[in-house]
Order: structure tokens, then sequence, then C-alpha cells
């Protein structure tokens, strides 16, 4: 057993109020940059839809995440490693940029220089790429808010496959909710494994996957392996970039910007601690329904004193396992089980998981047509189908969605009980097989989630890991800092690459 | 005169031009290495690029290939193992007449591509845009040659080249006078492939360093860098 950590993340999209504060924050601080204007290492999806990149979430297209041969051993889609290498000059599977969308901006100084005419002068846009005018803009990061364009081009939503779809289109069966995505930092990550240079890597300590800037050569792999296409090409500096998980906040104990900045309080961050040398097996389950629980199964409880005592062994520090026992992460993927993976189908083992959404039941339901089952509708009849859920967070399988979805609507039954006669509703609790103390931690988790309860962040132990008597000096204003990359000795006499560990 | 200028460009000017390749790549590489990459322009347009870059990439590196082996291989080697002077050079023509054609049609797309459009116009450097028309250049002069060697039945002109280059590998003094009376046409096509060498630490030729053909054998597919477990303090 080799026991590692990982800063996983839990969305619940039940209180996304889809405002896109994340996103905004999230592009203000890294990507506010000529080459990744287009790039969003945070973005929020109106579902169904096609997303973005259009249709991310089609593989036969993209070719994303990882093939299981017949001889159980995993490939990424885009092929085996001499596949990948014959591909290099032009790789096939690549998205253009307008398959994002093309960057714009629009010229306002018009605005003040127009001379006088019969109309208001207007700002018309222009290709942030070419700088040429834009005489349409075509598309953009949330081209679907709320909903938007028409239902032939939103159903082809991959989530669709086995759901009766027709019926959606009309008004009355509409249905929506918000998905905000980010990388998913893998455990098993394609898009480590399809990059030729070896740049990108995953740090053990916290599982946050990066791209070594000096070592990318600009390939392009990444992108077409990610099946969650959350690596972008910089195509000013001709790197690859993604979401570093706010690693220098994180580090000192802050959550990232997109969860600090959540007005909805959606977001949670906190360690599990995994055996990663049932990675392979995990991720190689035949039965692509049962990936959802071949990763809980590798998850390790942080309560065990058998663990607890074998981590330390594997030197990882005690603040971390005390973050492990508080991880919000834990209560609510394996305690509760009402936090799911995005798409596990695809192989990678993601580690930023979803709550799915509540939605207000069908009229059919509210008019009678339909049972409730002990005061409570069936989660098949609200409007979001359970299908729809499924096929997003646990491969199609509805049973999983269908208990975690039963179990929020009993916290809110029992919750109602105790604000109106000052007793909870037990016997709600006790159906869906949760004890009146969990629904009551649930509650204040979910619908409190105070801060300290959000967040249970485990400063990084540089110290650790590192000599610091070398590191002295190192940083600030230093004419002669080394460079990172591979070159271990420098041309000019400078102290070399540190080496430590790192 | 003539021959001041033959021993300057084919006697010293190869020297000038490997030492700025060799030290000018290690130089970039250990300075900026956020600058070593191949450049592509795919996410931009892919339109082009995936019939002339494959084009392109496989002619010129069998070009390369065939060039460094077939000046660098010893004419005793050649006697040695039986090998005809005029088969040599009928293979030579052969192969690097196909690569030629490859890489010539591949570099006219990738040159059109760089100039006709606006997204790839606007996002190229003056490195970038001249690097590809110099070598479309080269790869034309380097065509044109073929029918002088087909004239050239004894395959003389070819010996020749062997000679010089392995003169100059072996800091052989009299090197250049091996290609002082060779067709002008050769000496152009020899001059420019010696300045490719000069300018590659400039441009975005340097990934052609990083090939990555190691993926190949690397164990596994997953990297994990480790900070807690691998430097213990004080090491």
């Amino acid at each position: 057993m080799k026991i590692r950590a990982q800063i996983a993340m839990v969305l619940n999209l039940d209180k996304c109020i889809g405002c896109h504060t994340c996103s905004i924050t999230c592009k203000n601080v890294w990507t506010s940059r000529e080459g990744v204007e287009y790039a969003w290492f945070n973005n929020v999806e109106s579902k169904p839809g096609v997303g973005y990149p259009n249709e991310w979430e089609n593989q036969k297209r993209w070719n994303g995440g990882w093939k299981r041969g017949t001889n159980g051993a995993l490939q990424p889609r885009i092929g085996a490693k001499w596949k990948v290498l014959a591909n290099i000059f032009a790789n096939p599977d690549l998205p253009q940029i307008d398959d994002y969308y093309e960057p714009f901006t629009f010229d306002y100084s018009h605005l003040q220089q127009a001379p006088e005419c019969g109309a208001m002068p207007t700002a018309r846009p222009r290709s942030l790429v070419s700088g040429e005018r834009i005489e349409k803009i075509s598309g953009g990061p949330n081209w679907e808010e709320i909903l938007g364009g028409p239902f032939s081009r939103r159903s082809r939503d991959a989530n669709f496959e086995g759901v009766q779809k027709e019926i959606y289109g009309a008004f009355e069966n509409t249905f929506m909710m918000y998905l905000p995505r980010l990388c998913e930092h893998c455990l098993n990550p394609a898009c480590v494994a399809a990059c030729p240079s070896g740049a990108i890597y995953k740090r053990e300590e916290d599982g946050i996957v990066l791209v070594d800037q000096d070592k990318c050569r600009g390939w392009r792999m990444c992108v077409s392996a990610c099946p969650y296409k959350k690596v972008y090409y910089n195509w000013k500096s001709g790197k690859s970039e993604k979401c570093l998980l706010c690693y220098p906040r994180l580090e000192s104990g802050q959550p990232t910007v997109c969860s600090e900045t959540c007005v909805g309080r959606i977001r949670y961050l906190g360690v599990v601690l995994y055996d990663a040398d049932r990675i392979a097996d995990a991720a190689g389950t035949e039965d692509e329904k049962a990936l959802y629980e071949a990763q809980l199964g590798i998850f390790l409880d942080p309560h065990d004193s058998d663990i607890q005592k074998e981590a330390r062994a594997q030197g990882i520090p005690e603040t971390w396992l005390e973050a492990a026992r508080n991880s919000p992460v834990w209560k609510l993927a394996m305690d509760w089980k009402i936090a799911f993976p995005l798409h596990p189908e695809w192989r990678t083992l993601p580690m930023v998981w979803y709550v799915p959404p509540l939605s207000p039941i069908t009229s059919a339901a509210a008019n009678g047509a339909l049972d409730l089952v002990d005061g409570m509708p069936d989660v098949r009849s609200l409007r979001i189908p359970l299908g729809y859920l499924a096929n997003l967070l646990t491969a199609g399988d509805e049973t999983p969605i269908a208990t975690a979805l039963e179990r929020m609507l009993a916290m809110r039954a029992y919750m109602r009980a105790k604000s109106l006669t000052g007793e909870g509703d037990a016997a709600q609790a006790a159906r869906v097989g949760l004890t009146p103390d969990a629904v009551e931690k649930m509650y204040k988790l979910l619908a409190i989630a105070d801060y300290e309860d959000r967040f249970v962040i485990p400063t990084a132990r540089r110290e650790i890991g590192e000599a610091a008597h070398p590191l002295r000096n190192a940083s600030g204003f230093a004419f002669d800092e080394p460079h990172g990359g591979r070159s271990g000795c420098s041309l000019f006499d400078n102290r070399p690459t540190q080496k430590v560990g790192w | 005169m003539g021959s001041y200028i033959n021993s300057a460009i084919f006697g010293w000017y190869p020297y000038l031009c490997a030492i700025v390749f060799l030290v000018g790549s290690l130089l970039r590489f250990d300075t900026t290495q956020y600058s070593w990459r191949s450049g592509s322009s795919q996410l931009l347009r892919r339109r082009q690029l995936r019939l002339g870059s494959n084009l392109f990439h496989i002619g010129i590196l069998v070009l390369l290939v065939g060039h460094t082996g077939g000046l660098l291989t010893p004419v005793a080697v050649l006697d040695a193992l039986g090998i005809p002077h005029e088969s040599k050079q009928i293979l030579a023509m052969t192969v690097g007449g196909v690569a030629g054609a490859m890489c010539f049609a591949g570099l006219l797309m990738l040159a059109h591509r760089r100039l006709a459009d606006p997204r790839i116009r606007a996002n190229s450097s003056f490195a970038d845009t001249a690097i590809v028309l110099l070598l479309l250049v080269q790869v034309t002069l380097g065509l044109l040659t073929i029918p002088l060697s087909g004239a050239d039945t004894t395959a003389g002109d070819m010996v020749n080249f062997m000679n010089w280059a392995q003169g100059i590998v072996f800091l052989n003094p009299h090197a250049a006078s091996y290609v002082a009376d060779v067709p002008l046409l050769f000496k152009v096509h020899l001059t420019l492939g010696m300045t490719l060498f000069l300018l590659f630490p400039f441009t975005r030729l340097v990934h052609i360093w990083s090939v990555p053909i190691w993926y190949l054998g690397r164990p596994g597919y997953q990297i994990v860098r480790a900070r807690w477990r691998q430097g213990a303090a004080g090491d």
C-alpha cells in the first residue's frame, strides 16, 4: 500500500446560481494574458448544452481519456506511445481555436474618436488573434448561457445518450442546471500520460497536476488526451497551460481563488488519502458503471488507526492526517455518498466531484398524477432526468444518484420539521439510511457552509521535503536566479538548479 | 581572389556555423528554456497543416539522415563494401528526389499558410517567416542539383562533397579545395545549408534537439514528482 494525499474539491451543484464569479476571478488572476485569452481554467456551463469547447464530452470526436484494451490494460484513447509520436507533426485530435471561440475585443476608442455623425458610434468587435475585424461574433466561453441557442444544437450534449431527449425540447419539459468546470487533478491523468516530453507531472504531496513550463515543448498531445479539455495551448508562448489549483494559495492554507470567491459557497476543499498502488486496478475496472465504486474503493479511511500508522510511516505529516479526518470531501463523497466524480467512464479517476442538483418536481407529479413516497416526491419525477445526471456523474448508473437526491430531499424534510416543531423528522432520516446526527451535520455543511467547514487545507510542509538552507536568498531581487529545466549545471558558473526533491 | 573566397566559405565558414549551432543551442537551452518549443500554430488554423506539416517533416527528416549518412560515410568504406560510386549517386538522387519533392510540397503549403492566413501571419515572428522561406529556397536548390548530378555520370562531384565534409570534420586544412571546382548551384546550396545551421539556435528549429523519442521507452505512463519522500531536510 502506497498512501498518498490529494487535495480534492467538491462542488454542490444544488446551490450553484451560475454567477460566473469563479470564472472571472480565476481569469483575472491566471489567464488575462496574450495567448490564453480564450482559455478559462474555470468555466461555468449551462447544461444541457455542448459546452466549451464544443462537444468536449463527445470522445468519439475528441478521443480524450483512456481506453481499456481487451487484456485490461489502459492506454490513452489518442493511441499508444508510438501513435502519439506518429501524430506529432499534425495532431488529428486537436481542437482549433474556433472550437473554443476566437477571442475578441472591441474598438472602444472609436466611441471617442468617431467624427460627428447621424447615428450613435458603436464599438465593433476585433479579433485578438489576427487583429482583424470580426463582423459577427459566433462563439464565446458561455455561448449557451441559460439555455441559449436552439435545442437542436444543445441536444448534441453527450449526456443525453440513452435518454429520450426529444421531449425536453418542449418548453413545458425543459430543464437546466449549471456545471462549473476546472481541471480534475486526476489520480490517473491522461494528459500526463500523453506528454511526450514528460513535462506534465502530478505532485506527490498534494496531487496537483502541473505543466513544467520550461520542459514543455508544445507537442500539444495533452490537449487532446485530456477528456475534460482543461489543458490549453498558449498560442503565443507555444506552451500548454492549465489550472494549477492555485497551489501558491493552497500551500499557505488558503482556498483556491474560485473557491474563495464563490458567492454561493458551493465549493469544498479537503484532503483525501488514497492507495496509489491500486490506481491502475481501479481505472481498469471493466464495467464502466462500476468505476465510481472502484474509485471510492481506493480511498483510505483517515479514521482507521492502521491507515494512520502506515501513513505516518510513509512520511505524511500529522497536520495532513488531521486535515484528512476533518475533510469535507470525505464526508460528502464517502460518509454520505452525495458527491460524485465527473464522467468516471473516462477512467482518469477525477478528483473534482459534484453534488447533483435537486430540481422542481414536474407538473405531472405536482398535479397528483404521480405518487409521493412517504410524503416525498419520487426523485424520478424531478425535472432534471435522473438518466441525464447519471450519464454526467456515474457513467449511467442511476441508483447512487437517486440515493443522493433522496438524502438531500430527506435532509430538507427533516430540517423543515425541526424548524416547525422543534424536532427533526427522524423517520425521514432513517428512510434514506442516515442518522439524525448525520443529517444535521449534512445540513450544517451544505446549507450553512461555514468557511472553516468548507475549506480544510493543511499548509504545505516545505521544510520536510526541501533543504531550506541552500534555498535562502534564492528568491527576491536576484539577477542570477537559476532557471528551472533539466540542465543540472550552468554555463555561467551559477549555482546549479535546485535538485532537492522538486 | 577566387581561392580566397572559396577557402573562406568552404574552409572557415563551416566552423563558424558549427560553433554557433552548438554553443548557441546550448546557451539558449541553458538560459531561456521557456523559449524552447516547437511553436506549433495548429491551434490557430488546422487547414493545410495536416498534409503540409507531415509532408515537410517526413521529407526533411529523410533528407537530414540521407545527407548526414551520405556525406560522412568514408569513401573507403564504400569501396570496401564494393558499392560503386555511380550506384550510390543514383540512390541519393532517387531517395533525395522523392524526399525533396515531399519536403518541397509541404513547405509550399506551410509557407502559403504562414503568409496568407491572417491569424498565422499576425503571430509569426520574423524568424518564423524567414526560416520557412529559407528552407523553401534550400529545398528548391537541392532539387535543382539533381539534373547536374545526373549529368555527372562518374559521380565525381559527389565524392568531392564527401571528401570536403569529412575533411571539415577531421580538420583537414585543404578541405575547401575539394569543392573549388564544382558547379555554382552546388556551392549556393552548400552555403545556404551551412547558414541554416548558423541560424538554427535563433529560431524555432531548436525543437529538433528535443525530439521526444525516449517517450517510447518511458516506463509506464504516469509521472509523479515527490517532495516529502525524496529529499530529506539537510541533504
